[in-house]
């Protein structure tokens, strides 16, 4: 599966989607739910929760093990993907479409020095050698 | 270098996510875990268990050896081809594996044991029989490679591959087996559903493999394999028991053998020990998922307790998290628990296992 152009990424494996009013929409990346497996437990932030960049933030636990997911960047959960609490397998048919939670950023300029796309392909193929 | 059944390459061509267990290069899952799991309990599915070591015992007296080598008693193997469960002890109690024992004739028994114990198992059978029984044949049987089809579907399939199994297979009962041309076919499992456990040549197993998935078995990796074992409540050795651990505190107490005057390797260490614990199932209450090792707590008349989960995980029947925990004796089926999972107690109900039979929720 290809890597969307689209997005930004950490190197712990999360999307960031920025969108056209300032706000970010984050989820886990494909090659984070093929390493994990079949999911079966998400748990969200609470909305109105403030996070520092790289705090651990939610959990995703599949047929495997759990997985911490932590926070791309810094700032504000605005709203959670709650319907997925439900069905965590969503993250497995498409994980770029089976966002987590949105933040309103705090330093816009942590979204700027995350990872494209190019780099995170290169990062993800390190790590499968 | 990892080691590899015969069926390596099979599993590869399948596209099977392979992973490190215990040393050898074992299929994961197919594609997925949760889906092999649903096929096993509403269809058939099939497992390479290779890496399990058939050793055969043979001579003068096998019988005789085996009534001191393990806690249960093989005198309850009277008809040929009966299969007995049994734990191997330490002398003072400890579980070094277990084991199914296969009862072929009185000169010939088949015990096979884990892979991550076959080594210590073998040297451990050998150095019994140096001091009990010199003269009996002791030989691991890495020429044989086993697959396990499962399912209710499971038997009619196997049917459908070996020639002239049915007859000879139709009428087994659950831990009974027979030998039909170069398969050595038995009505056991790990799953909690009907079906074989079979050894063949291992030249033989790919095209075996392939035979059963034409007539649509899926297979199954070891992801599903542990799931099925779960809600099967069947203990996993290495995680629900080890050699610091004795049979009556695994929940394994209707595999020993005290009542009989037969000594056994471990027996006395067994009726001087004191069991302040014991394994129960639990069903997790609210959302999350145990896993093992995660600590247990609670207080029951005033007095705190703590205990552990030995095995635990996300059971795609019940669709809810369940576990088998090391708890103490005075807290009993029904009774509600905390566990911790990362910073939260999360609830749990104690039940009786297995906590899935035969395709049916049983708790």
């Amino acid at each position: 599966m290809s890597i969307p152009t689209n997005l930004k990424y950490s190197k712990s494996h999360e999307w960031v989607k920025p969108e056209a009013d300032g706000t970010v929409t984050v989820g886990i990346s494909h090659h984070a739910q093929e390493l994990l497996g079949d999911m079966v437990f998400v748990e969200l932030p609470d909305v109105g929760r403030k996070l520092k960049q790289k705090e651990e933030c939610a959990v995703a636990e599949s047929v495997k093990a759990a997985a911490d997911v932590y926070s791309p960047i810094s700032g504000e959960v605005i709203a959670v993907n709650s319907p997925l609490v439900d069905e965590p397998g969503k993250i497995n048919e498409d994980a770029y479409s089976a966002w987590l939670f949105k933040m309103k950023p705090s330093n816009p300029a942590e979204i700027d020095a995350l990872l494209d796309a190019a780099a995170y392909t290169e990062l993800v193929e390190s790590e499968d050698h | 270098m990892l080691k590899m059944t015969p069926l390596n390459q099979t599993h590869r061509d399948m596209n099977a996510k392979m992973v490190d267990f215990g040393g050898w290069d074992m299929p994961l899952h197919y594609g997925s875990q949760l889906d092999e799991h649903h096929k096993v309990r509403q269809d058939a599915g099939m497992f390479d268990v290779s890496h399990m070591l058939p050793v055969d015992v043979k001579g003068n007296d096998v019988r005789g050896f085996l009534r001191r080598l393990v806690a249960n008693n093989v005198d309850k193997l009277t008809v040929s081809g009966k299969a007995l469960y049994s734990c191997m002890l330490t002398p003072q109690g400890g579980i070094i594996d277990d084991l199914i024992i296969y009862f072929l004739t009185e000169d010939w028994f088949r015990i096979v044991v884990n892979a991550g114990t076959a080594d210590k198992d073998l040297a451990w059978m050998l150095k019994q029989r140096d001091a009990l029984a010199p003269k009996l044949e002791i030989t691991p049987r890495r020429d044989l490679a086993m697959v396990a089809v499962q399912g209710p579907n499971a038997r009619a399939k196997v049917w459908q591959v070996i020639p002239n199994s049915q007859a000879a297979t139709e009428e087994l009962k659950p831990f009974q087996s027979a030998i039909v041309g170069d398969f050595f076919i038995a009505r056991t499992g790990y799953t909690g559903e009907d079906g074989f456990e079979i050894m063949l040549p291992a030249k033989d197993a790919p095209a075996f493999w392939t035979a059963l998935h034409g007539v649509w078995v899926v297979p199954a990796g070891l992801g599903a394999r542990d799931t099925l074992r779960l809600e099967a409540g069947m203990n996993l050795y290495g995680q629900d028991m080890d050699e610091t651990k004795n049979p009556l505190e695994s929940g394994l107490a209707w595999t020993v053998d005290l009542k009989s005057e037969r000594d056994f390797i471990g027996k006395q260490a067994l009726l001087d020990t004191n069991v302040t614990q014991h394994l129960v199932g639990l069903v997790l209450v609210d959302r999350g998922v145990l896993r093992g090792h995660q600590e247990v707590i609670g207080e029951k008349d005033g007095v705190e307790y703590k205990g552990e989960i030995t095995s635990g995980g996300f059971s795609p029947t019940m669709n809810q998290s369940i576990a088998l925990a090391r708890i103490p004796v005075q807290i009993a089926v029904g009774d509600e628990v905390s566990v911790v999972v990362r910073d939260k107690k999360l609830r749990a109900k104690v039940v009786k296992y297995p906590f899935v039979r035969n395709g049916k929720v049983l708790v």
